[in-house]
């Protein structure tokens, strides 16, 4: 079997920066966020689609970073949980997931924030079914999410009262 | 003002770097010229390898290495034994087999590692893989708990005459008497079926080897990194100081990333050192499946001995407990079933026997709840059974049977999962079942709601039933706690922390002590380096082993600082008071100093450190309970089903937990609510099917169903704070207390919704699908 070496150009914009990197056509978006530009917020948990604690943001919706050939990517704008937010500057989602204790050991966190930081912007003042709805693609094994709903509704009364 | 931390709702320290991606995993880290491990695993559950040629795989561009079993030679023998020697129980059977890192002829389970490739980069690694050749000799499989103890089953290890792992009786009093003298006798018989932890990190470990200084670093998504560390430094013929094991942020652990010594663990760090790279394996959810230690699977025949008026006489319990194809944990499972099944129940006689048998299925490890599940299982569905039989409503029975308040501390005169006593002590056991009463509208919901529910030909069920948790045993742990020269305190302990918020709980402890900001006090947990004594984070003992460590030497540390503050401020120690990072004379404010400048007197540079006493404000201590504290909680639950798909929805669900004094409530309550999503997992949608040739056919996030946000309901939590005399906080762990009655309580749910079709579940895990066979087999029974 001969692997697969040849290389193609990749110019994508990931938090604002333009990364262009040669990379081969088989590379996972997970694989080149996390290991060729070292942005390792965002977490591989099932390499098949399901947990989502690799979504992103594409162009502004989320999307399974495990289940994309970087390559897709060309040209798009990505979000990743380091591009929400810094430690001394939360968004008011990551704020708000600090206020309720949306987290616990945090390896599905980064999937969810993007998740919700989109959801939040097509419905602004849901509901708590909306935001159960909204996340049941993203699986967390340690809050049983009542937390992370509790933190979905916060950050959007944080977002209307700003 | 309050200067109480210890209880406080406090939002958690390690939050700003985990919600901005700051945080590392062991994925992370990420060193320069490291290579890539990738495992080639056994198809077979069972099978002798007759012939493996990996030279395909050599010759690949970009590989850098493989090795076989042979290849490994005389370093590729098994794991060290964890929990040894076995109990001290009379006539107790332990045969101890444990993992290789890589198998040489026979494969025992699905999933075990032959090969390893090694490549520049982990897609090089896999594509190896496919180059491996490899020749089997399949073996009859033993698939089955129950037949793999069978006299002419296939020997899942050859050398032993049977598969038989242990077996061990534990007795208190007379059950025979009891029996004899009973009104009524209840036999059933029970099956428990494995799921998997699933957190949502898989396992991995990063090597490192500094050839110059004859140090290997290990990161490791291990809960308990000082054995991992001590027994690599043992097998790697190295001191343990030149082995530095860090367990950094660690995406859920749930069990089974305890200190198992992995096949993985023994083979990454060797791989560094032989190859004298930085060498990288992260496992992925395929393998997690079949490599990472699995529970749950038991088959329980029980009787039970009562008097006419619901009291129980005694308990009798054979079963059969499934350990996969090793047993390196010990019996620390099964002994927690044993010590669990008389429940929080007053019983005077109790008669309890179980063998463990060894299976071609993955190893089995102690897993959120640790066999406690089981335990709670049989006990209360034979209290509901009871109940029926004897015409007794099944909150009256469990009250008249539960451990009075005066009856603390309770002896069972058996011992426990850390070969201690069981002995429970202390609680309040009917006051907490009292207040899930009121809190779920108990009586209102018999007498009002359910009449009219079914009136309406809905099908709503409510269950209610107790528990108990053994949690925090010893060995030990410890912790040291320095304040700085900036006047913010570090603190270290050896145990490892995957989610639990112990960045948070142990600063308050600490912080209220020394009268600092939540936020000043600095922990590190995990890292060899920095603390090098420890066991681990298991068995719901974090808050109270490490907690009290951490408790003690704070405590030695403020009384450093007053000693030295009554000499600098020229004042009594009593008038002393530490707030806000200084030290103050009581009415006296002008008269303070700073914590930062005292730490700077205390460590000083010139002058005298005065004979008998140490430098710096910096003290270590140790906390090791003779046994642990017990802590109880009841849950109840309203749930409506639909008979036709048998989906449900569960209405209210009401939880009152009472493990001592409470660190954080905010922390607690999370810890309860993942609790009880995993239990209703075990419940209702988690089951791992094996065939009959013991191969898993649910191996993924798709076919196995983890349960999600659309499932859980709103959980309600209650506190009740009965502290544990045991030790200074009156901690009682509570870690693992949510996942442990639910799959009882949703039997008992579903059987009251299911009213007119005479249900008895004696099984778990259940799903829709099966739920629907049962009712429907009952119904025309």
């Amino acid at each position: 079997m001969e692997a697969t070496t040849q290389k193609i150009e990749l110019s994508v914009t990931v938090n604002g920066t333009r990364y262009e990197r040669a990379i081969e056509p088989r590379m996972l978006l997970s694989d080149f966020l996390r290991h060729e530009i070292e942005l390792t917020g965002t977490h591989v948990g099932c390499e098949h689609g399901v947990c989502g604690a690799c979504s992103v943001l594409m162009d502004g919706e989320p999307v399974r970073s495990c289940l994309m050939f970087a390559v897709q990517t060309q040209g798009r704008e990505i979000v990743t949980v380091e591009g929400l937010g810094t430690v001394d500057a939360l968004s008011p989602v990551q704020q708000a997931f600090h206020e309720a204790h949306g987290l616990q050991c945090g390896f599905c966190t980064p999937g969810i924030l993007t998740t919700v930081t989109a959801f939040l912007e097509t419905n602004p003042n849901p509901s708590e079914e909306e935001v159960r709805e909204a996340i049941s693609g993203n699986l967390c094994r340690c809050t049983g999410y009542q937390h992370i709903v509790d933190a979905v509704l916060l950050a959007a009364k944080k977002k209307q009262a700003s | 003002m309050d200067k109480r931390l210890i209880g406080k709702r406090v939002v958690r320290n390690e939050d700003p770097r985990l919600l901005t991606g700051q945080a590392q995993y062991v994925d992370d880290v990420n060193l320069p010229n490291m290579a890539h491990a990738a495992m080639f695993r056994s198809e077979y559950a069972h099978a002798r390898i007759r012939s493996i040629d990996v030279s395909k795989a050599r010759a690949h561009s970009g590989v850098i290495a493989v090795y076989t079993a042979e290849d490994m030679g005389a370093d590729c023998y098994p794991g060290p034994p964890l929990v040894s020697p076995p109990p001290t129980v009379k006539d107790v059977i332990f045969n101890s087999r444990r993992q290789v890192p890589l198998v040489k002829d026979k494969i025992r389970h699905a999933g075990e590692i032959i090969a390893v490739v090694i490549a520049e980069t982990r897609y090089i690694a896999e594509d190896a893989l496919d180059l491996i050749e490899i020749e089997y000799e399949p073996l009859p499989v033993v698939a089955d708990i129950e037949k793999a103890l069978e006299p002419n089953s296939p020997l899942v290890h050859d050398d032993l005459d049977s598969n038989l792992a242990a077996h061990l009786v534990q007795k208190k009093g007379d059950y025979e008497s009891a029996r004899a003298s009973a009104d009524v006798i209840i036999q059933r018989r029970f099956t428990i079926e494995r799921g998997t932890a699933a957190a949502m990190e898989n396992r991995g470990i990063v090597a490192q080897w500094d050839a110059k200084s004859e140090a290997l670093t290990v990161w490791d998504t291990t809960q308990a990194p000082i054995p991992i560390r001590n027994g690599l430094a043992a097998r790697l013929g190295l001191s343990e100081s030149k082995v530095r094991v860090i367990a950094p942020f660690i995406g859920g652990g749930f069990g089974p990333k305890i200190m198992m010594f992995y096949s993985e663990e023994m083979l990454v760090p060797w791989l560094a050192i032989k190859l004298n790279r930085p060498v990288k394996w992260i496992e992925d959810r395929r393998e997690n499946f079949y490599a990472t230690t699995q529970e749950r699977g038991q088959v329980h025949e029980v009787e039970m001995a009562f008097t006419r008026d619901g009291k129980i006489l005694g308990i009798k319990d054979d079963f059969i407990h499934d350990t996969g194809a090793y047993d390196p944990y010990g019996l620390t499972t099964p002994l927690n079933t044993q010590s669990h099944v008389m429940g929080g129940y007053d019983i005077p006689n109790f008669t309890s026997e179980f063998r463990v048998a060894f299976t071609n299925k993955t190893i089995v490890t102690p897993m959120r709840g640790a066999g406690r599940p089981h335990g709670i299982y049989v006990i209360e569905r034979m209290m509901d059974i009871a109940a029926k039989e004897l015409g007794i409503d099944r909150v009256e029975i469990r009250r008249r049977n539960l451990i009075k308040p005066d009856a603390f501390p309770y002896e069972h005169g058996i011992i426990d999962q850390a070969f201690a006593p069981l002995i429970f002590d202390s609680g309040n056991y009917e006051a907490v079942l009292n207040e899930t009463l009121k809190a779920v509208g108990y009586e209102k919901f018999i007498k009002e709601e359910q009449p009219r529910y079914r009136a309406e030909g809905r099908r709503v069920g409510i269950g209610v039933l107790p528990f108990i948790e053994t949690t925090g045993v010893g060995p030990y742990e410890g912790a040291r706690v320095t304040v700085e020269a900036s006047g913010k305190i570090a603190v270290a302990t050896g145990v490892g922390t995957q989610g639990q918020g112990h960045f948070t709980s142990f600063a308050q402890v600490v912080a209220e002590q020394l009268g600092v900001d939540v936020t000043d006090v600095r922990i590190t947990t995990g890292d060899s380096a920095h603390f090098n004594w420890g066991t681990g984070t298991f068995a719901s003992r974090g808050a109270v082993v490490a907690g009290n460590a951490m408790h003690a030497a704070a405590t030695m540390v403020r009384k450093k600082i007053l000693k030295l503050a009554s000499k600098v401020l020229n004042a009594p120690e009593e008038e002393l008071e530490l707030e806000d990072g200084m030290v103050r004379v009581a009415d006296i404010p002008q008269s303070s100093i700073s914590l930062s400048d005292l730490a700077a007197l205390a460590n000083p540079l010139r002058g005298a450190v005065e004979p008998g006493t140490e430098p710096g404000l910096e003290a270590t201590a140790y906390y090791g309970p003779q046994y642990g504290p017990t802590a109880f909680g009841v849950h109840a639950m309203i749930a409506e089903i639909d008979p036709e798909t048998m989906m449900i929805k569960i209405l209210r669900y009401v939880v009152t937990e009472d493990c001592g004094t409470i660190l954080n409530p905010l922390i607690l309550e999370g810890q309860i609510h993942g609790g009880v999503a995993l239990g209703l997992g075990n419940a209702y949608y988690e089951k791992l099917h094996f065939d009959e040739n013991a191969q898993l056919l649910n191996a993924s996030f798709m076919d196995y169903l983890l349960v999600g946000s659309t499932e859980m309901p709103r959980i309600e939590v209650h506190h009740l704070e009965t502290r544990s005399p045991l030790n200074e906080l009156g901690t009682k762990g509570v870690g693992e207390a949510g996942a442990i009655p639910v799959p009882a309580l949703f039997a008992q749910t579903m059987e009251d919704a299911l009213y007119d079709y005479n249900l008895e579940i004696r099984e778990t895990p259940l799903n829709p699908n099966r739920l629907f066979e049962i009712a429907r087999k009952e119904k025309t029974a």
